[in-house]
């Protein structure tokens, strides 16, 4: 099933400026996944080495926070929109 | 006296105009303005906008916490303060442009550092903070005083080309509901080491300028529970939901910060 996953500016580097990947998955994790493969070294901003979602990145489905659904299990959709959103300090 | 009793100026009736003849804020908003307390986190790149909004807007007491002096490198996106400002306290340069722009606005500077033991004597008398911070310390340090001082925090960041803006409003969610941690020092470069938009805080402080207003004046709905991204290269606002978590530490169901720790130590800096 295929995904829309919005990186913010910090990752781009990592996805070749792309602003938007489309992935194949069935849970974010997957789809995280696919991200991986197509970009190698992505999932480490977003993944600790324990396979948890650091906890300074938001991921976000629809507008809704995984860690309020299923964290990296929750189920994508055909269509889904997920947005990769990193804590920024700048003032 | 009381709001209804103390008259406008001549000179306010001019000024505030074109506030006084919308309904939504009229003389008696304008009042509210010019009665309000407002605390700036920051004369920097967000409190620039949001300093100069405010005051031009009449809100009667801003405060402005910076312990900085201008840089040259500020120039870019520091409206506050200009080229024969470098060198000089942030607080002065800001104070000195506030009152070039409103006489009427009492800006009160505090030019210091803010640390646990200061910042609630600091935000005591204000009743909005307006958080412009440039680092994660502070920012857990302002959210967590706000929430156990009950303040309401007007939220923006930046980096790069992206800006968040949110209100955390005591009890409906808080900057550790949104990160509960922040991340390790170098994981995340610094605006000084990887590079900031120059017009992105205009967006963003004048995206708190207008919250702090709205909640002023008690129209419209303020940004509580969403979080306002912002991608200057896509020009795209998009909004996420954001709720108070049962687990958080500080304002959650069951809270272990009962009061302010070391920031330094949290996030690692110190």
């Amino acid at each position: 099933m295929a995904s829309v996953i919005r990186i913010p500016t910090p990752l781009r580097r990592v996805t070749n400026g792309q602003e938007t990947v489309d992935v194949n998955g069935t849970t974010v994790g997957e789809g995280l996944d696919d991200l991986e493969a197509r970009f190698p070294g992505v999932k480490e901003r977003i993944i600790d080495p324990q396979g948890e979602l650091h906890r300074f990145v938001n991921i976000y489905i629809n507008g809704e926070d995984v860690r309020f659904l299923e964290g990296l299990a929750t189920a994508l959709s055909e269509g889904d929109e997920i947005s990769i959103v990193p804590a920024v300090a700048g003032g | 006296m009381t709001t209804m009793t103390r008259p406008f100026t001549p000179e306010q009736l001019m000024r505030y105009s074109r506030h006084i003849i919308m309904p939504q804020v009229g003389g008696i908003g304008q009042r509210k303005l010019l009665d309000a307390k407002v605390l700036l986190i920051g004369a920097g790149g967000l409190g620039s906008p949001a300093a100069l909004y405010l005051a031009a807007a009449g809100v009667g007491t801003l405060g402005i916490v910076d312990f900085d002096v201008v840089d040259f490198s500020n120039l870019q996106r520091q409206i506050l303060h200009g080229t024969g400002d470098v060198g000089r306290p942030k607080v002065d340069s800001a104070k000195e442009t506030l009152n070039e722009i409103n006489p009427d606005v009492n800006v009160v500077t505090h030019n210091l550092h803010l640390t646990s033991e200061n910042i609630m004597e600091v935000i005591g008398d204000y009743e909005i903070v307006v958080d412009g911070s440039d680092n994660f310390a502070t920012r857990y340090l302002v959210n967590d005083a706000c929430f156990l001082a009950n303040k309401t925090n007007v939220h923006g960041a930046i980096f790069l080309f992206d800006g968040q803006a949110t209100v955390f409003k005591p009890g409906e969610g808080c900057y550790r509901c949104l990160y509960p941690t922040p991340p390790p020092p170098g994981m995340v470069p610094s605006c000084a080491e990887a590079g900031v938009f120059g017009v992105l805080p205009g967006i963003i402080g004048s995206i708190q300028a207008v919250e702090a207003i709205k909640l002023i004046l008690g129209v419209g709905d303020p940004l509580i529970n969403r979080l306002l991204l912002f991608d200057a290269l896509e020009m795209e606002f998009r909004q996420v939901k954001l709720r108070r978590d049962a687990n958080c530490p500080l304002c959650g169901d069951h809270p272990t910060v009962t009061e302010l720790i070391d920031y330094e130590v949290f996030c690692g800096s110190a």
